[in-house]
């Protein structure tokens, strides 16, 4: 086999790569260093280019020459830029209208460059590393880009991967790509339909994007986009909490000075990350400020009110994201937890309070779900760079024309009453067409109705009695102050049929039938029943 | 579960007046996944579901012919064959069906040691105690696990497993119901295969087909008459008491196994010459074979008479013969006959267009140069002529054929010799002599 195409999910804050390895597995590759969520970032010291953590490192005593959170800005005009969020490495300069950095290599030697070539060469160096691990040059990638990337972006993106050898075959949505790797290792449910909400907490903007999965085939519903909130506003409530106390403690403000707000970010974020696992963790920086050390211990709990804040903003903006969709909590399925943030017990905890029951969090604490939700975008990339490498150019441009992309989705359900009366949905709204399905009704037993009805959902409220014990909320998350003694609203979606589309019906069925329900691309309708032990089949369409 | 409501009319497919689906919304969908590249490939192809699906299916075929599966792998059960095996007491090991517990119901007595090994491991693996409590069942659930590591003691030792494989009855193949119609080959060749597991002389004759030749099916039933079985049912036996406290007891069970044994033996070897007896009486070659002896026979008794009818036939011949002969012979003397005239008459023939041309010889030839001489020359030719026998006749003829000069010559000779032999006088024939 020739070199596998490697899936590169590329951030603000940290970069992975993956591939997938001749045992068929995902292989989330470490850089030399031993890291899977690879920094992006490069420093400077004189000649030599640091990359990873290690540059990383030098952000407390080498800002000026380190370049951090870089990737938004590629292929977009300096005055379209925020470029506050690099104050606390290189500075963001603007060259020929684009964004670029000034560092200095050696005593007054200063190189200009700009972003597309920062972009160049951290590529590079991921590709290096992928290099490394797997022994063979790698010339293609599938690229994970956030939804809002403009086309402009991506060849800018493109131009700069070409520049070092790297043909980036595919660019994949990162909710999209962190689905597919999902879904891959853990299959949503028995359907295989469901309304999913990939939330992607990075470091510095969160994303979110509300995914119907109908048959393996993913629309996105809606998107959007939170460019300041991220982990670094959990970083920075954690800063404050502690020099808080060290001003407290030592009268002294390490704020003030860069190089300790830098010390101390850096220790705060380790913390952070400690408290993901453990319930307490310890700080201690020496030299903080004036020579003062500083050391102490911060419990979750503790955490969790300082950031309390942020962690409801995080909560918000998924329900936002579901607000957007113009659907209710009730018609998701799951919430897809993934960036590095989402390490944080808290914000699962914050989701599923808010959220409907029925709502899985799919979370690191949940048993279905990956355990590095950072790592998810790569493996998806990976998976769909599996995927390409069997088709070859001009398949995929093919397969990427709009005439293929824009597909006609249902609006209304379809499927059938059953004995009771009741709607069953077979096939759900937002199902894109051409499509089949099949159910298997295995007690069916003698004459049988087929009846085909399109669906509506509407949600029902009930008002329970007020000892029933509590499951859904719209408070925050002030639970102390709960009581019991409130009435409570118990919210169910419910389906019901709206209009008769087709009657079939059956006769002398002894082992069951298999239902099966096609709409080709014509939205042309057709169920057919067939006997499971005879074979007999009844056919109608629309 | 969902159930269907029943038919309360009589409809097969009625569709509902001016049903329409709700107007669809064209979006986009992501480029992601397995799923959109089997969409993309039917838009594009403009394939509908099932032409895809057979096209996939072909597809998927091919990738596991080519995959480098552990060929055993594919031989094993993927689930449990008898689901009940997990409920059952592990105390009544005997009774289950070891195969099953091992994931070999399929492959049975044809199980190799190694394949044995590589079920066992697997079960192992899925069954172990440990596996099942992380799965949440609680710990002292190992009667399915014991059952497996049973059943692994049991075939792995030669012994244990040909006791067990002698009691193996689920890999006993039923002969086909009798009065029931069948192929004979199809329905028979596995019974024998079973039975053939149980024979201590190998390799065991097979079935063979409708073409077999006699020698080899008579072969075939004489091994299956004189079968020699290994079988035995001491798996079968009643536990015999291990404490030595009553030693009479014990060896009442000892002998009560024995005889029970026996019997069982003897009753297997009844059905078996049963069985084979019913396969003979029933097998089409065994019929033809019969037909062909038959048909060999009455050919025979019909050759023995055919002796006398083959004399009085070669008398007939031969007197036919000789008539035909008789009739030839007399033919043949009349057209000899015809010939023989005819011959003189060509012969008188040409002595006379000879004698006319030796005649002409002179007028033909200007008579020499003599013109003067002509009546003379001609008188005298006409002499020589009549002269000349049937031989010299011939010569001069020739002669004279060719020109003046060798005609002269020719009948100066001829006149020279009939005026040597004194045939004529000198005189008569002046001119020549």
């Amino acid at each position: 086999m020739s070199s596998p195409i490697l899936g590169i999910s590329f951030g603000n804050t940290s970069s992975s790569i993956a591939y997938i390895n001749p045992k068929n597995d995902v292989d989330v590759i470490a850089n030399p260093d031993g890291e899977r969520a690879i920094p992006s970032v490069l420093s400077y010291v004189g000649e030599d280019e640091y990359h990873g953590g290690q540059a990383l490192q030098q952000l407390v005593r080498n800002p000026a020459n380190t370049i951090i959170n870089f990737r938004d800005f590629i292929g977009k005009s300096f005055a379209d830029c925020d470029t506050s969020r690099c104050a606390a490495g290189a500075p963001a300069i603007d060259i020929d209208g684009k964004v670029g950095f000034a560092i200095k290599r050696g005593d007054d030697v200063e190189e200009r460059i700009t972003v597309d070539e920062v972009v160049s060469r951290h590529l590079n160096r991921l590709k290096l590393a992928a290099e490394d691990y797997i022994g063979q040059t790698i010339a293609a990638t599938v690229l994970t880009v956030p939804t809002d990337f403009t086309q402009a972006q991506k060849d800018a993106l493109a131009a700069s991967a070409a520049k070092v050898g790297l043909k980036i075959v595919q660019f994949v949505a990162e909710p999209s790509a962190s689905l597919l790797a999902h879904a891959h290792s853990f299959p949503l449910n028995k359907s295989g339909d469901a309304n999913v909400v990939v939330a992607d907490f990075g470091g510095v903007r969160s994303d979110a994007a509300v995914i119907a999965v109908r048959s393996g085939i993913y629309t996105v519903l809606a998107t959007t986009h939170d460019y300041n909130l991220g982990g670094d506003a959990l970083d920075a409530e954690l800063v404050e909490y502690f020099a808080k106390d060290f001003e407290k403690k030592n009268h002294c403000n390490p704020r003030k000075n860069a190089r300790s707000l830098a010390k101390l970010r850096t220790n705060a974020i380790t913390t952070k990350k400690t408290l993901s696992n453990a319930t307490t963790a310890t700080i201690s920086v020496e030299s903080l400020c004036d020579g003062f050390d500083y050391h102490t211990s911060i419990n979750r709990m503790r955490y969790e009110l300082t950031a309390g804040k942020v962690f409801s903003q995080f909560a918000a903006f998924v329900t936002a994201a579901i607000e957007k969709a113009q659907l209710d909590p009730l018609d998701i399925d799951a919430v897809l937890l993934c960036g590095g943030v989402s390490f944080t017990p808290k914000l699962a905890a914050n989701l599923e309070f808010l959220l409907p029951e029925t709502v899985a969090i799919l979370g690191p604490q949940h048993a279905e779900a990956t355990n590095y939700p950072n790592e998810l975008a790569c493996q998806g990339a990976a998976l769909q760079g599996r995927l390409v490498a069997d088709y070859d150019d001009d398949e995929l441009k093919e397969a990427m024309q709009p005439v293929v992309l824009n597909t006609m989705h249902l609006q209304r359900a379809i499927g059938l009453l059953d004995g009771a009366g009741e709607f069953v949905p077979v096939i759900l709204p937002e199902t894109s067409y051409p499509v089949q399905k099949s159910i298997l009704v295995r007690a069916a037993k003698g004459d049988l109705l087929v009846g085909v009805y399109e669906g509506e959902s509407h949600i029902e409220e009930r008002t329970l009695e007020p000892e029933a014990k509590d499951a859904a909320a719209e408070d925050d998350e002030d639970s102390e102050e709960w009581s019991d003694d409130e009435p409570e609203v118990v919210r169910e979606k419910h389906y019901k049929a709206a209009q008769k589309l087709i009657e079939l019906g059956v006769k002398g069925v002894e082992k069951g039938v298999e239902i099966v329900f096609n709409i080709n691309k014509d939205a042309v309708l057709r169920v057919t029943v067939r006997d499971l032990k005879s074979g007999a089949v009844v056919q109608g369409h629309l | 579960m969902l159930s269907l409501p029943a038919l309360t009319s009589d409809i097969t497919v009625a569709v509902a007046p001016g049903a329409k689906l709700t107007e669809a919304v064209r979006r986009p969908v992501e480029p992601v996944g397995k799923d959109f590249m089997h969409h993309a490939t039917r838009t594009l192809r403009n394939h509908t579901w099932s032409e895809f699906e057979k096209i996939q299916a072909e597809k998927n075929v091919k990738t596991v012919d080519e995959s480098n599966v552990d060929p055993d792998e594919l031989l094993f059960d993927t689930e449990l064959a008898d689901e009940t095996l997990l409920a059952h007491d592990a105390r009544d090991w005997k009774t289950a069906d070891l195969y099953a517990a091992m994931g070999l119901s399929q492959l049975r007595y044809k199980a190799t040691d190694n394949q044995i090994i590589k079920a066992h491991r697997k079960q192992v693996v899925k069954y172990h105690p440990d596996k099942q409590s992380a799965a949440g069942n609680s710990l002292d659930q190992d009667g399915f696990f014991k059952i497996i590591q049973k059943a692994f003691e049991t075939l792995t030792d030669k012994n244990k497993r040909k006791q067990y494989d002698s009691c193996d009855f689920v890999a006993d193949v039923e002969p086909p119901k009798k009065g029931s119609e069948y192929d004979f080959f199809e329905a028979w060749a596995p019974v024998f295969a079973s039975e053939a597991r149980f024979s201590k002389k190998t390799p065991v004759p097979e079935l063979g087909t409708l073409e077999t030749d006699q020698k080899t099916v008579e072969q075939f039933y004489g091994f299956w008459h004189r079968f020699d079985s290994w079988r035995t049912f001491e798996f079968l036996d009643e536990d015999v008491p291990d404490d030595s406290s009553n030693r009479d007891h014990k060896r009442y069970i000892e002998r009560k196994n024995k005889a029970a044994r026996d019997k069982k033996k003897t009753a297997d070897n009844a059905r078996l010459v049963k069985l084979v007896e019913r396969a003979m009486n029933e097998d089409p070659r065994i019929k033809m074979f019969k037909d062909a002896e038959k048909k060999e026979k009455e050919r025979k008794k019909w050759e023995a008479g055919a002796a006398a009818r083959a004399e009085a036939e070669a008398k007939a011949k031969a007197e036919a013969e000789a008539k035909a002969k008789a009739e030839a012979d007399a033919a043949a003397a009349v057209s000899a006959k015809a010939d023989k005239k005819k011959a003189k008459e060509a012969a008188k023939a040409a002595k006379k267009k000879n004698k006319r041309s030796i005649r002409n010889a002179g007028k033909d030839n200007d008579y020499f140069g003599d013109a003067a001489d002509a009546a003379a020359i001609d008188e005298q030719i006409a002499l020589i002529v009549d002269s000349l026998d049937d031989e010299q006749l011939v010569e001069v003829a020739e002669k004279v054929k060719a020109d003046a000069a060798s005609a002269k010559a020719a009948l100066q000779e001829a006149a020279k010799g009939f005026v040597a032999s004194g045939k004529l006088t000198a005189s008569l024939v002046a001119y020549f002599a």
